[in-house]
């Protein structure tokens, strides 16, 4: 991350106090994104991949909350920003695309209303008709075909993948310099798939967008990322450039997700490597390294906490939490030819 | 047979000619009435599907949203009643038997559906879950149901312990095992899985996929593996047929459809499927292949 950044995220811990007692959902969260980055993080549910990114724009925030750490944006400080000054950002500053666009729009009102309701609830300056055009424009720019008609369609007239692109032209509407996209085509068919992703990409470069792209999915992480997180129960277990994470990955974690993936790429292994047992409870988390309960490699270092730290010199950015050193790593994770996680 | 991949270990040579299900010119429609409730069109979520399935192996069904696999399904085990065509399991003719005739071919074929904990009763226990089809049944009662219950959940993975709670106690992976051992309760000879693993997290895609494959080893259980993500199909199935507005455009060896297909359609489909592997991701962008429009 070369340029200088435009979000900072430093040590994000997020907390909640349930019926069953308090979690620590997302546990020292850092990240750096200059504009026209796209940073991947990837984790399954638990992870605290969603809760980390909700929190740095105020969606979290309730009496059972507990905040803490540091999200600059610019000069502006969004933890513990007011909650008028947070609504100004999200859409202003940091636009938004769910996983399901279905849910994200209101059912009862045209698309085109609802673009026009956003952008005029934050410009009021600008009139009915100025905001239609431009929510044409913005269907225009984001690929849906016919926009003139399609500004007076209801939600469930669009398909999964118009819809979704009419989510992220809502986004955009007032030219944020963030687009925070959390699992944007996981609701979506491949063919679909594809087309967001590179709408995406092209808007990344064009508008010079800083995106934070939230995803399962390592083949769209391939697709889009130039900067990886991988979570796993709350804290961050490896980071690096995308190619650091495809091709030398340090945490075994990592090793056993690419493992596991089917790849129509590749000759079928006869049987698929797997992660064994189930990711923790957040609620009752083994002590020192969470994986460890799951990881074949695991040895008596592994109850102390291993921080997220450089492991080899030649590679000062990408951080893993393994104990295990760089040369040990480069063997472990050859399982019949390929990156994975023996088990 | 076909086969030029590789052929799966667990079809037995002399079983693997004969045909469990057989299935020729299904049409499911759906009517779509006007005002005044006549007919003014159709949908034809199946419009004319012929495929075999053969003991003991896995045919895997690939489609996007829409294609009809899920409808093609339903059909084809009578929980809809097909508008025509021909549905023989083990050489008979169940397409347009009533519910009183199919009762005991229900035994024989089951089904794993997407969403674990939509398809389990969040009021009953794991016990009576797994146990109801064995009590429908009649198959089995009292400490006999008990024990039979027990088994089954040993061979999914779970523990004896857990026949006494509830669903929502478990994770993603562990109720798909519950629907599972359901699945298997009655020794089906057919299991129909629509999208078994999409809803659940990567980490335990794979567990849940190894476990189906253990089982068919184990019981020579004949699979149709539905899903619209065609790396897991072509990891599955023997044979892959691939389906498109209401048709099967493309079947052949999972390997074969995979690697040289010949329908624009399943090319489309496997070109659209992102690879893990940034070089090669950026070398198709740069290609131009994906995500054109």
């Amino acid at each position: 991350m070369s340029r200088e950044p435009l979000l900072s995220v430093r040590d994000l811990r997020v907390g909640f106090a349930t019926e069953d007692g308090p979690l620590q959902a997302v546990d020292g969260v850092s990240f750096d994104l200059a504009p026209g980055e796209v940073l991947a993080i990837v984790g399954e549910s638990g992870s605290g991949k969603s809760v980390a990114v909700q929190t740095i724009v105020g969606l979290t925030r309730s009496p059972g909350a507990r905040i803490e750490g540091s999200a600059r944006l610019g000069e502006t400080e969004l933890i513990g920003a007011s909650d008028a000054e947070l609504r100004r950002v999200r859409g202003e500053r940091i636009g938004m695309v769910f996983q399901d666009p279905m849910t994200s729009f209101n059912p009862v009102y045209r698309v085109g209303a609802q673009i026009v309701e956003a952008i005029r609830a934050h410009r009021p300056g600008v009139g009915k008709g100025e905001a239609h055009r431009q929510a044409v424009e913005l269907l225009d720019s984001v690929g849906i075909p016919d926009p003139e008609r399609r500004v007076n369609a209801y939600p469930h007239e669009l398909s999964g993948g118009m819809r979704q692109r009419a989510m992220i032209a809502m986004a955009l509407a007032l030219d944020p310099e963030v687009l925070i996209a959390d699992e944007p085509t996981t609701a979506l068919d491949v063919t679909v798939q594809a087309q967001i992703l590179a709408l995406i990409e092209r808007l990344n470069r064009a508008r010079g967008l800083a995106t934070i792209l939230i995803t399962h999915d390592f083949g769209v992480v391939a697709e889009a990322a130039d900067w990886v997180l991988v979570m796993y129960a709350g804290r961050v277990v490896e980071e690096g450039t995308l190619d650091q994470i495809f091709y030398d990955p340090q945490h075994p974690y990592t090793w056993g997700l690419l493992g596991s993936l089917t790849r129509i790429d590749r000759p079928r292994p006869r049987r698929l490597p797997q992660i064994g047992g189930l990711p923790p409870s957040l609620l009752d988390l083994p002590q020192g390294c969470s994986f460890r309960p799951r990881c074949p490699h695991a040895f008596d270092r592994c109850a102390e906490l291993p921080a997220l730290d450089a492991r080899a010199p030649e590679a000062p950015k990408h951080r893993d939490r393994c104990w295990l050193d760089p040369e040990a790593k480069r063997e472990r994770r050859q399982v019949e030819g390929e990156i994975g996680l023996e088990s | 047979m076909t086969t030029d991949g590789p052929e799966r270990r667990h079809i037995g040579v002399s079983e693997a000619h004969r045909p469990l299900l057989e299935v020729t010119d299904l049409v499911k429609h759906f009517p779509v009435k006007g005002v005044f409730g006549r007919e003014v069109d159709r949908v034809r979520a199946v419009d004319g599907v012929s495929f075999e399935v053969r003991q003991g192996e896995t045919l895997g069904l690939v489609g996007e949203s829409g294609s009809g696999k899920s409808t093609l399904c339903r059909a084809v085990l009578q929980l809809i009643e097909p508008t025509a065509g021909s549905v023989r399991f083990e050489g008979r003719e169940i397409a347009g038997l009533s519910r009183r005739g199919m009762r005991p071919l229900r035994r024989e074929m089951q089904m794993v559906f997407q969403d674990p904990q939509a398809s389990l009763n969040p009021r009953k226990r794991v016990g009576q879950i797994v146990g109801y089809p064995l009590k429908l049944q009649a198959a089995a009662s009292g400490p006999e149901l008990r024990r039979r219950v027990q088994e089954l959940l040993g061979q999914v993975g779970l523990s004896p312990e857990h026949y006494d709670r509830f669903p929502h106690e478990f994770s993603g992976g562990q109720q798909q095992r519950i629907g599972i051992a359901r699945a298997l309760a009655l020794r089906p000879k057919l299991i129909v899985a629509d999208e078994p693993v999409s809803a659940l997290d990567v980490s335990i895609r794979a567990q849940i996929v190894n476990l189906l494959d253990d089982l068919q080893d184990e019981l020579g259980l004949t699979y149709v593996f539905v899903a619209h993500d065609i790396g897991v199909v072509r990891h599955v199935a023997d044979r892959i047929a691939v389906m498109y507005e209401g048709k099967i455009v493309e079947e052949g060896p999972a390997d074969r459809v995979c690697e040289r297909p010949s329908d624009p359609y399943t090319k489309k489909l496997l070109a659209a499927v992102p690879i893990p592997d940034p070089r090669e991701s950026r070398s198709r962008r740069k290609a131009g292949s994906v995500g054109a429009g």
